[in-house]
């Protein structure tokens, strides 16, 4: 019977479903991508390793200039003695540098580091070796490429064993690092690992940018930031270092993000609330138009209530179709996002259930006020009226 | 078919309805009484601006009376909630308009169907009934045609199917001829007449037409809010009420 009355007024009932489309539309959209986002984004954070502390000197705010380095080699050495296993502590010089081979050269971001990375972070090899303590400890001039510096310096060839230039120093390729994409919008691909004590030569400084600390288990993690933090202010009083973990940066991050997709979908949820009002109009001419039917209705036994529900469910049914077609297409586009663009998209259920839930109750908020006129509409009148 | 049974079909006692049209108050009704028994056959006939359109919605329980008692099948109204006079228009009481009122996009069949959707009555004996009534109006054959494929004396036999698939124990049919040719307006009266005589169901009928309030036995004539003339006062007053017809 609903349906009926949608059917007739075919082309206004199309209108008016597009406004709630287009609001659930941008909702399952807006959140895929805000969802997708922030998906990346703890996948990047995670993708780095387990258990991981990073130490930088000075405070880790958002917006506060970066500190100049005070850290060196020595102080490795010492956060080395304080978290009781070398092995367990890495560190990271970096440089933003032209590397050459041939004719072909590519900026590349070159990292001093040291053969305890990989004890920390997850960095597979695709081919060749890792960075040793030889190579460290000797200054050795070899050099782990990222995995798009190799396709692009040396295409098909196999780099393992050729040279490359970097700043005019000659290196030798030991290793090539497997695919591992961004973090935090900085490709991982195009870095050139190189020993740190190399780095520091070749740099001609004596600093490092940051240290890096695996901690044994998820309950040592807090601890042992702690303990850190604590002996480098010991070391440097009146100097200010920060140390902080994956988890701590999932939960920054995640917030950030998190209240960003809010504010979208916010934004969306305002297209739906003027789709919501759209109904609630072409649902007063509907009422207006069939006051006769009502009288005619009522005349015939209808209670006011099965009037009220008549046209509350007619409303219900346009922004719920509106709603479903919304998601279809919603799902649709944000599928299509991330196969074309950058940019990720991840359509959760949740948002698909809410944005269906909303329509749902769009329509019957939007919709109780005219299904009320049309429930309270006198027969007499109601029959009258032409 | 005596007006003589403990409940008579409709029961007024000195009704009035007073409007406010734009801030004047316009008297409909000053004043009437009435009894129509079980299965009678009544005309109330008046000009336009008489009354009688209000006094039928009254009847009908379309509207409530600003003063005066109202016996439908022997209950009171005003004692009624709106939900609950709308399940005794449901139940006790058929209409037939002028203008037909049938749905547009909908069958015969599903229009006559209407009143026992209110009533909760299950898909397949709505369908059993509206199929019995429309075949009790000689439309048998027009079961899923819609409005605008039928003359209008076949919608106003639809309508008549509709006004009856409840079995009503009274049927307002208000100038039911007045949109019909002779020829169609005379065969919806004889149906009015032929339901009236088998099934018993009361019949009362609006018109200013002489010649359609003919073929009622008993006339009131309504003029200015009040009866001018009950032709069947005798008959309906035979009991312990007192003369309908007190405006003459």
């Amino acid at each position: 019977m609903a349906l009926e009355a949608l059917r007739v007024n075919r082309m206004r009932s199309v209108l008016t479903m597009f406004g709630v489309v287009i609001g659930v539309l941008a909702v399952v959209i807006l959140v895929a991508v805000g969802t997708g986002a922030k998906d990346a984004v703890e996948k990047e954070i995670s993708g780095l390793g387990t258990n991981i502390i990073l130490v930088v000197p000075g405070r880790l705010t958002v917006g506060a200039a970066p500190t100049q380095s005070k850290l060196n080699l020595a102080d490795v050495a010492y956060v080395r003695r304080v978290v009781g296993d070398p092995a367990k502590v890495t560190v990271s010089l970096q440089s933003g540098e032209t590397v050459r081979v041939g004719g072909t050269e590519a900026f590349v971001t070159v990292v001093g580091t040291d053969q305890n990375l990989t004890n920390i972070f997850d960095r597979p090899l695709d081919k060749g070796r890792h960075l040793s303590g030889t190579d460290v400890d000797t200054r050795r001039r070899v050099a782990v490429l990222g995995s798009e510096v190799a396709d692009k310096l040396f295409g098909d060839l196999d780099p393992i064993g050729r040279q490359l230039t970097i700043s005019g120093a000659r290196f030798r390729v030991v290793g090539v690092y497997a695919k591992i994409g961004q973090t935090f919008g900085v490709s991982r691909d195009q870095e050139v690992h190189i020993p740190v004590t190399t780095a520091q030569r070749l740099l001609g400084i004596a600093r490092v940018n940051g240290i890096a600390v695996g901690a044994s288990g998820p309950d040592e993690i807090e601890p042992l930031q702690s303990r850190v933090v604590a002996a480098l202010t010991d070391r440097y009083p009146g100097e200010k270092f920060s140390a902080v973990t994956q988890t701590q940066l999932l939960g920054t991050i995640g917030s950030v993000l998190g209240m960003l997709t809010g504010v979208l979908a916010a934004i969306a949820g305002i297209s739906l609330l003027v789709g919501g009002v759209g109904v609630s109009n072409i649902m007063l001419v509907s009422v207006r138009e069939r006051t006769r039917e009502i009288g005619l209705r009522k005349a015939l036994g209808a209670r006011q209530r099965d009037v009220l529900t008549q046209f509350l469910i007619e409303a219900v049914l346009l922004t719920t179709i509106g709603g479903v077609i919304g998601i279809l297409l919603g799902v649709g586009g944000a599928l299509a996002i991330q196969a074309l663009t950058p940019v990720p998209a991840s359509v959760t259920w949740w948002s698909v259930a809410l944005a269906f839930g909303v329509s749902a109750a769009v329509g019957v908020f939007f919709g109780v006020a005219p299904a009320r006129r049309a429930g309270r509409l006198d027969p007499v009148i109601a029959l009258r009226a032409e | 078919m005596t007006a003589a049974a403990p409940d008579a079909a409709l029961e007024a006692v000195d009704l009035t309805r007073r409007y406010q049209l734009d801030g004047i108050a316009v008297e409909a009704l000053r004043g009437v009484s009435l009894r129509i028994g079980r299965g009678e056959f009544v005309a109330i006939i008046g000009p336009s601006g008489s009354g009688k359109s209000t006094l039928m919605h009254l009847l009908g329980c379309l509207d409530r009376p600003t003063s005066g008692r109202l016996r439908v099948n022997g209950v009171e109204m005003s004692q009624l909630s709106d939900t609950q006079l709308a399940e005794l228009r449901n139940k006790t009481i058929g209409f037939v308009f002028q203008s037909f009122h049938l749905l547009a996009r909908t069958t015969a069949l599903e229009n006559v169907a209407l009143p026992l959707v209110y009533r909760g009555v299950g898909k397949a004996e709505r369908r059993s009934r509206a199929r019995a009534a429309l075949e009790a109006v000689g439309l048998g054959h027009r079961m899923e045609h819609r409005p605008s494929q039928m003359s209008g004396g076949e919608q106003q036999r639809v309508a008549i199917a509709r006004a009856l698939v409840g079995e009503p124990k009274v049927l307002l049919a208000d100038e039911p001829t007045g949109n019909l040719d002779t020829r169609n307006g005379a065969e919806v009266m004889a149906i009015l007449d032929r339901l009236n005589s088998d099934s018993g169901v009361a019949v009362v009928l609006v018109t200013h037409e002489p010649e359609v309030a003919g073929h009622a036995r008993r006339q009131i004539h309504v003029r200015d809010g009040l009866i001018e003339l009950d032709t069947g006062a005798q008959e309906s007053a035979e009991s312990e009420q007192r003369d309908g017809g007190g405006a003459g």
